[in-house]
């Protein structure tokens, strides 16, 4: 059995009888999904930290819950719940509006969904992040006058950023891996694809290798930017042990 | 991963509400809310299938729970020489380790997952030794591949921690150990390997929440875990949210139950405190 009759290097070519084309297409999509997944989420946990830290007791014990939930639930369920939930609620929402309904793209559905999981954990991230922040700094700030939401604006964000950091930089990782669920509903991201691929062409060591080396390559070149901006948020700080 | 985003991903003993504090006013309207808010969905939505396949969501349940503790153990075997060696090996072990590590970590469990079970899977039949070995039986099913890929992405995981938690034992407790005459092994069963455990148990908790939120990726390739008795449900029943619904809580009460008996274990080691 010759080594040769497994890897058919011709599989991977970019034009059509090859799958590489589309290979990257579906990475493309996945790292679609995972950027606009992760900025709703960085937004949803901007809000869902500073509602916890200085919300009411209501909004509180609600953000709560969300965190909790989404924390105990496993991601593929949620994403199947907030998928069908999302297009469902969406559509009545429109129909009770007398507005005709619409089909939902799987990109925006992706998005909302891995950005609701990822809302959670960012809101927990940045939590842990604004209290690491010490106290003085925010009372000064109240004490020169300045409106909440210019604290938030020029204090809170700006020196919480570099405890948050490497929070959220294992949490953009995660986004970029979660993507990969959404293969379970459906949406032709890159492991969907080269399932597809590998099926049709039953060469499927090759085709989860590559994909497997898309998605390594992906977090490697994240690794190195995620180091560079972690040395310009900390500088000013003491060498870290 | 760091310990701040193991926390901020699996819920850990921290989060439960402590009993002295938990009834103020305002949680008490909130849960009389969400008492009628699971009434509603007992009543208005379809619960008639439920007993028919209580048997089935009872198995599935016990077949994630096997998948979740005989991966963690087996992945926490495997993840001791994985920490070791990144900080006390040769170098060939170390980079190794290291790549090890990466890979797992940078690549998706489904697609581990899918790789081991759809790519060794159709190699496998292709070589008669295989075939004619006494795991061939085993390596037909779907379990095996399951188990394989969720203890190695377990393993890669708690390698990492484990690394930082044998460096970050005091060399002078070592140099004490070696001090009264321990050998290498002695020495590392009695003193290296319990603190190191020691200090990362919060996280290894934290990991194992993470590893039971993983274990429904294995319906994927055909294992009957309680995920894949809830699909089999909306198969038959064609209803959406009700399985759904149940999933979910089956799962947050699992969540629950392993988080609580962490938080015991947690309080039985004696830590030194005021």
């Amino acid at each position: 059995m010759a080594a040769d009759s497994f890897i058919n290097w011709s599989l991977l070519a970019l034009a059509a009888p090859g799958w590489g084309g589309v290979l990257l297409q579906g990475f493309l999509h996945s790292i679609e999904i995972a950027v606009g997944g992760y900025a709703l989420g960085l937004l949803l946990g901007v809000g869902g930290a500073f509602g916890k830290l200085y919300g009411g007791p209501v909004l509180r014990d609600l953000l709560e819950c969300y965190t909790t939930i989404v924390r105990a639930v496993p991601e593929l369920v949620l994403i199947l719940l907030l998928y069908y939930a999302g297009t469902d609620f969406l559509n009545q929402f429109l129909g009770a509006m007398g507005i005709a309904t619409v089909d939902i793209s799987g990109l925006a559905a992706g998005i909302f969904v891995i950005g609701v999981v990822q809302g959670a954990y960012s809101t927990e991230v940045l939590r842990g992040a604004i209290k690491a922040v010490p106290a003085g700094q925010i009372e000064a700030a109240r004490a020169y006058g300045m409106s909440p939401g210019k604290v938030l604006r020029r204090i809170t964000l700006p020196a919480m950023l570099p405890y948050a950091i490497p929070g959220l930089a294992n949490l953009w990782l995660i986004a970029t891996k979660d993507t990969a669920l959404l293969a379970v509903v459906g949406f032709s991201e890159l492991t969907l694809v080269t399932r597809q691929a590998a099926g049709t062409t039953k060469a499927y060591l090759l085709f989860f290798c590559a994909a497997g080396a898309l998605y390594l390559v992906l977090t490697l070149v994240s690794n190195l930017f995620i180091g560079i901006i972690e040395r310009h948020a900390r500088r000013g700080f003491a060498e870290r042990r | 991963m760091t310990d701040e985003t193991t926390h901020a991903l699996a819920l850990v003993p921290e989060d439960l509400p402590t009993p002295e504090n938990f009834l103020r006013p305002h949680r008490i309207v909130m849960l009389l809310l969400l008492a009628g808010l699971v009434v509603a969905i007992a009543v208005f939505m379809r619960w008639d299938w439920l007993p028919r396949y209580l048997p089935w969501l009872g198995s599935g349940t016990l077949v994630s729970l096997a998948m979740l503790f005989s991966t963690a153990i087996l992945g926490f075997l495997l993840a001791v020489p994985l920490g070791l060696v990144q900080v006390t090996g040769p170098w060939f072990l170390k980079v190794l380790a290291r790549l090890f590590c990466t890979v797992i970590r940078g690549t998706p469990l489904l697609l581990q997952l899918w790789l081991l079970y759809y790519g060794l899977g159709s190699l496998f039949p292709q070589f008669p030794w295989i075939r004619h070995s006494f795991l061939w039986p085993y390596l037909r099913e779907a379990w095996p591949y399951g188990v394989a890929a969720l203890t190695l992405s377990f393993a890669a995981y708690e390698g990492e921690v484990m690394r930082g938690a044998f460096a970050g034992v005091p060399q002078g407790e070592l140099e004490a150990a070696r001090a009264y005459g321990m050998g290498r092994w002695t020495m590392f069963r009695r003193i290296w390997l319990p603190r190191a455990v020691h200090r990362a148990l919060p996280t290894l908790n934290g990991e194992t929440v993470l590893q039971l939120k993983s274990t429904p990726l294995v319906a994927t390739i055909t294992v009957v875990d309680v995920y894949a008795v809830i699909s089999k449900v909306r198969q038959e029943t064609y209803l959406t949210y009700e399985p759904l619904l149940l999933l979910a809580l089956i799962y947050m009460c699992l969540t629950g139950i392993l988080v609580v008996a962490f938080r015991y274990f947690e309080n039985r080691i004696p830590t030194r405190g005021a």
